[in-house]
């Protein structure tokens, strides 16, 4: 495939072609649907033979989380993918990684909860992402693709802020935006780093002891609570940093809207239409898309909101990023939550009649 | 012959290994643990391969493992280590990498990862200590625990109607395809010892040459989890525990690969 | 005919008395000293280094590597 080819091609085989492209060292994954299509299309293009970029079918998600650390312990570019249920299974070894200050990158295509659920698209796991499945005061960092070029796009994206912060960093995507095919421009071709620029650019990972250097060990255990605590104010500082710097999100009509639509992900296109259809019935609203969950565009979502007579948070869950938009509003606003349930994906009519009902 | 002209540099004929640090090892008086983190430590050292070395340590007595040998570490989660040297591996395949685990986290919690990486043929070395006891939490039972055998959490004895059988997992380990060398060795004397050295190299290089997985099981003691004295507990591995973990190689094809 | 005589040097805070290093020896050049270390452990000594052959068994049971065995060739 040529440099700045325009290609039509499915979410989920546009995150496995980026982490080629990229110079991932490594990907370690499970099959589950409807994410299996990032480890088949990996295994089809056989990245080991051009790049040596390794790709393992591990036996579990449990397993595969593990195969990140360590790699990325290690220094390596890892990464894994999965949906919901396997997400949830790879809480500890998030936590561990977070924990470690590890750069790995993970992929939740989300589909129904709770449980096992169902292979239909959703956004359950915004809290499971934002809030940390895992034990332990932690975060990783989020970003919210909402087109199968940011699929693409944010594979690199994940990996710089991963290895500028040493944390784990995660691509929320959906069911939706995995299995849909758009057009995407694949980004360039980038080499996977020689073993001499990763020892360069990594001299706190486990990659064999140098005579003389003090060895470097990968743990997320202190028994000393004094060094315990120090470490935790160190990860919070680290955080604090992430907040300040690393917040993206995108506007649309919102500088004259009335009523904003906050959304993510595949409800941000559904809210896109709606809002469409809202200013040809003579409603002004206007959409305010958050690109990272984590850090959360508090501050700015505070801002958009002064003036506006309410602010509808679209997700396709019970309620779950609602909480932090309100947090950011703090009560200036009217705030109203609208989301489907079971897989089901709300029709954009559906976010116009809620804005409606409950707003106006 | 004074003894001040014996004790000179030029007469050494045993001493701790360099990569065994001075940190002295938090284990119990008489732990097999510090026999065997001892020969990893002199067989490293003697194979010129401390820069290559990465360890990934357990959950359990041995987690600060990296705490004593001079080498890079990584701390695995319960039963992952396993996983997470196929991770490094994988990314680093010119590195010596191995794991160190016990029988709770190799054959309860990671018996899935074990199987796996040894049967993907990983070129890793799985170094296996086997107590039959989850030692550091204070003595339970443990995968590896005999029948009869007491422990906290049958402290009547291991009965198969309530607890099950206990595990062989070198003799699982055999059967794989994946695995080139499976072996149990035990560190009680010096002729185990020297037996079990030999078979920790041929392990480590078996690896290096990229001939798939090895397990290397060491038949332990665990003196303050059986109660008993550092010496009665060799006693009573050699009258026990050897009879149903008997010594020896497995399984040896190297060779053929 | 060349006989070999030992010594042994042990690290008394490394020791912790386990003993196994007094059972391993053939030559009862090892036993507990009665006192303990700056961390409670009772430990070792030489008690009869005279009689040492620098066989090593001490130091190669040893758990914590405590024990540096010297050998030399006496004429």
């Amino acid at each position: 495939m040529a440099e700045k080819e325009v290609v039509l091609m499915k979410g989920n085989e546009a995150i496995a072609r980026a982490a080629i492209r990229c110079g991932v060292d490594g990907y370690f994954g499970y099959p589950i649907t409807p994410q299996s299509e990032v480890i088949e299309t990996l295994a089809e293009l056989k990245p080991w033979e051009t790049t040596g970029m390794q790709v393992v079918q591990a036996e579990s998600e449990l397993a595969s989380i593990y195969m990140v650390y360590g790699a990325a312990g290690a220094g390596k570019k890892a990464m894994t993918s999965s949906s919901s249920p396997g997400i949830a299974l790879m809480q500890e070894g998030i936590t561990y990684m977070a924990g470690a200050e590890l750069p790995g990158v993970f992929v939740n295509v989300q589909r129904g909860g709770p449980g096992l659920g169902t292979i239909q698209p959703s956004q359950g796991d915004y809290f499971q992402a934002t809030r940390g499945g895992g034990n332990g005061d932690y975060n990783v960092i989020v970003l919210a693709p909402a087109s199968v070029q940011e699929m693409a796009d944010f594979v690199d994206l994940a990996f710089e802020l991963a290895f500028k912060y040493r944390n784990p960093a995660m691509i929320l995507s959906d069911g939706v935006i995995g299995q849909m095919m758009e057009k995407v421009v694949l980004p360039p071709f980038k080499p996977r780093r020689t073993d001499e620029e990763v020892i360069a650019q990594c001299p706190w990972a486990s990659t064999g002891k140098k005579k003389g250097q003090t060895r470097r060990v990968i743990t997320s255990l202190e028994l000393k609570p004094e060094e315990m605590e120090k470490r935790n104010l160190a990860l919070q500082e680290k955080y604090k940093k992430i907040k300040e710097n690393e917040v993206r999100y995108e506007t649309q009509q919102c500088d004259d809207a009335e009523y904003v639509i906050v959304a993510f992900g595949s409800a941000a296109r559904i809210g896109e239409k709606a809002i469409e259809i809202a200013r040809e019935e003579g409603i002004k609203v206007g959409l305010f898309r958050p690109i990272t969950l984590w850090p959360f565009p508090e501050k700015e979502i505070a801002a958009m909101a002064k003036g506006k007579k309410g602010v509808l948070v679209a997700e396709i869950n019970a309620g779950q990023m609602v909480q932090d938009v309100r947090l950011a509003i703090n009560g200036a606003v009217p705030v109203e939550q609208f989301g489907r349930l079971g897989g089901i994906v709300p029709e954009p009519e559906e976010i116009v009649n809620a804005l409606k009902t409950k707003l106006m | 012959m004074d003894t001040k002209e014996i004790i000179s540099p030029e007469n050494v004929v045993y001493k701790k290994p360099t990569l065994l640090n001075d940190t002295n090892m938090h284990y119990c008086p008489g732990c097999s643990h510090g026999v065997v983190h001892k020969l990893v430590a002199e067989v490293i050292e003697e194979m010129g391969l401390e820069e290559k070395a990465v360890g990934v340590s357990p959950v359990g007595c041995a987690v600060f493992a990296y705490n004593y040998i001079d080498i890079d570490w990584q701390e695995a989660a319960h039963g992952r280590a396993p996983a997470i040297a196929t991770g490094i591996k994988r990314c680093w395949p010119d590195r010596l990498v191995f794991t160190y685990q016990g029988d709770g986290d190799l054959a309860c919690i990671g018996t899935c990862e074990t199987i796996h990486a040894l049967n993907r043929g990983e070129n890793i070395v799985i170094i296996f200590v086997n107590n039959a006891i989850y030692g550091m939490t204070g003595g339970q039972m443990a995968p590896t625990t005999l029948i009869g055998q007491k422990t906290s959490t049958c402290p009547y004895g291991r009965d198969p109607e309530i607890h099950g059988y206990p595990l062989k997992m070198a003799d699982i380990a055999a059967q794989l395809e994946g695995t080139c060398y499976v072996t149990r060795q035990s560190v009680e004397s010096v002729a185990s010892i020297n037996k079990a050295k030999k078979a920790l190299k041929k392990a480590f290089q078996a690896s290096m040459d990229g001939k798939g997985s090895s397990l290397v099981e060491f038949v332990s003691t665990c003196n303050s989890g059986w109660k008993l004295t550092p010496s009665k507990a060799n006693e009573w591995m050699k009258e026990n525990m050897f009879p149903f973990y008997p010594k020896g190689d497995l399984k040896d094809t190297i060779n053929e690969k | 005919m060349a006989k070999m005589k030992g010594a042994i040097v042990i690290d008394t805070t490394r020791c912790k008395g386990c003993v196994l290093c007094v059972e391993a020896c053939p030559q009862n050049v090892i036993a507990l000293a009665g006192k303990v270390n700056v961390h409670g452990y009772p430990y070792v000594e030489a008690v009869k280094q005279e009689s040492c052959v620098g066989c090593a068994s001490c130091g190669i049971v040893c758990p914590d590597g405590c024990i540096t065995v010297y050998r030399k060739k006496v004429e």
